[in-house]
């Protein structure tokens, strides 16, 4: 038969000599090459105390995010909850009322903000939806959790910490947030 | 007095078996972390590392874990039978230390203790004896736990260990035609005089090593336990520590064998390239016996480190390539070996004239 690719090679079943079939030889360089193993360099890490870095895309746990003066940026508009493929987010709006504005940057704010972490397949559309900056997708891992209600994220999980009254948790969440 | 008993004697046999069961338990605890180890750094891995500094603190956490398992006895299984399997199993693996010279003497009290539970004159035939036995642990066990794969295992197990057992028994026979001597004392000094007895019988070695691995049920030859095709074997049904008597037999199994390879083929307690009679004169006979004893204990070591390095090498055979190797090649060779070996004897008495 004409083969199609000059790469196919052609099997030879050709009986064992006698110094294949006494095995010993084989067996001692199957032993010396896992004894070089031993000196090889291990790519293991130490995984809790040492810590692989992220790459630069990674899509992680999501951040809403503050303005300097630690104000909500998010207006719940919805977009972000519109965009999701996978139908994670719920939200439930408010408006400002007088003597709030420390509180939110606009009018509007999200009054409840709910991302299911089971649902959620980290795509970052809403990152890419929002039209705030209020939501970003940081370089850490959903936690592992004991029931499955625990990983309906609210705002006091999502929310970053306020730059005004904890600086240093703030900058931190920002050091870890795209 | 004809009967009067020597208290002394037997104060200093039963210190000297705790000390040799506790010796071998500790070891063989430590071999499981060492093959760990060893598997690990084979397949560039880290392997337990955390409890303890160098996770030495493995082998108890695992012992623990072990003995805080639920303890199951399948409801149809013969609950003596299951019972007794793993105890037998532990059993025969320590019976063989017993006759294992472990050190030259120590001179303590104005008395000489030697450091061999019993220097019987037919110390290799008992150890034959004892090692036989050990099928009984792996049988008892696979049948009483009314598993099919347990007794498929353990059947498979018990062929094996018979058939290797006779090239085994005839590779040595080669090497009594050199010592003469079935006593281990006896091959270890006439050792210490000439060259290890490794030199002259090379291949009666290579047999004997490759029919351990098969008394020990050690990979290339662990087909009674076979993970893949039996799960797990004769000790499927075993849990809790029960299951840990089992794979500590295993491990003792081969600290013991270890140790008669060391002392049948590479001198025993004799520490090579010293003149021990000289050295013990120099420095004091106590001296002399610690280092000996650490000298077999290195070369013990050694083995147990060539158990695990072929354990993470070779996979294991099919039972019908076991077969073919253990009744149509070695025990040929064995034969072959004792033939040559007896020919040469009888050529060396008659002073090289035929």
């Amino acid at each position: 038969m004409q083969a199609l690719t000059n790469r196919a090679k052609t099997v030879e079943r050709k009986p064992m000599t006698l110094w294949e079939k006494m095995y010993v030889p084989a067996i001692a360089k199957g032993m010396s090459i896992t004894f070089g193993h031993m000196f090889k360099k291990k790519p293991t890490i130490n995984y809790p105390e040492k810590q692989r870095p992220f790459s630069p895309v990674f899509r992680g746990l999501h951040v809403l995010n503050r303005d300097e003066e630690g104000r909500e940026k998010c207006t719940a508009c919805g977009l972000c909850a519109v965009a999701c493929p996978a139908e994670a987010i719920t939200m439930e709006a408010a408006e400002r009322l007088p003597g709030e504005e420390k509180l939110y940057k606009e009018e509007k704010y999200a009054a409840r903000y709910e991302i299911n972490m089971l649902r959620c397949i980290f795509c970052g559309l809403c990152e890419e939806a929002c039209p705030k900056d209020a939501i970003f997708l940081s370089e850490t891992v959903t936690p592992a959790n004991y029931s499955r209600d625990k990983f309906i994220y609210g705002k006091e999980e999502l929310l970053i910490p306020d730059p005004k009254t904890q600086p240093e948790e703030f900058a931190k969440a920002r050091g870890i947030v795209k | 007095m004809l009967l009067a008993i020597d208290w002394f004697l037997i104060l200093e046999k039963c210190v000297l078996i705790a000390v040799i069961i506790s010796l071998s338990l500790v070891v063989a605890m430590y071999e499981t972390w060492a093959e760990r180890k060893v598997a690990a750094v084979m397949q560039d891995r880290r392997g337990p590392n955390r409890a303890g500094i160098f996770g030495i603190l493995q082998p108890l956490a695992d012992g623990i874990k072990l003995f805080m398992k639920e303890e199951i006895i399948p409801t149809l299984s013969n609950k003596f039978l299951f019972v007794l399997g793993p105890g037998l199993a532990m059993l025969t693996a320590m019976m063989t230390s017993a006759v294992v010279p472990w050190s030259s003497h120590f001179e303590l009290f104005g008395k000489s203790i030697s450091l061999q539970v019993a220097d019987i004159n037919i110390g290799i035939l008992y150890i034959f004896g004892v090692v036989s036995m050990g099928v009984y642990g792996i049988m008892i066990g696979g049948w009483a736990s009314n598993n099919k794969f347990s007794l498929l295992a353990a059947l498979r197990g018990a062929s094996q260990i018979i058939s290797y057992e006779l090239a085994m028994g005839l590779s040595f026979i080669a090497l009594l035609m050199i010592t003469g001597s079935l006593s281990l004392k006896t091959i270890v000094e006439q050792q210490q005089d000439h060259a290890y007895n490794f030199i002259y019988q090379p291949l009666g070695f290579f047999i004997f090593l490759v029919c351990a691995f098969a008394e020990c049920n050690r990979t290339p030859f662990d087909l009674s336990e076979a993970e893949n095709e039996l799960n797990f074997g004769y000790h499927q049904e075993y849990s809790s520590m029960k299951l840990g008597f089992y794979l500590f037999a295993e491990y003792v199994n081969m600290f013991v064998s270890s140790a008669v390879m060391a002392t049948l083929f590479f001198g025993g307690y004799d520490i090579p390239f010293v003149n021990d009679i000289s050295f013990g004169l120099h420095y004091g006979q106590n001296l002399l016996a610690v280092l000996q004893g650490l000298s077999l204990f290195v070369k013990v070591a050694c083995f147990i480190f060539f158990f695990m390095w072929v354990r993470w090498t070779i996979p294991r055979f099919r039972y019908d390539q076991l077969m073919r190797l253990g009744w149509r090649i070695l025990i040929p060779l064995a034969l072959l070996n004792m033939l040559v070996t007896g020919f040469i004897v009888l050529l060396k008495s008659n002073n090289w004239h035929f």
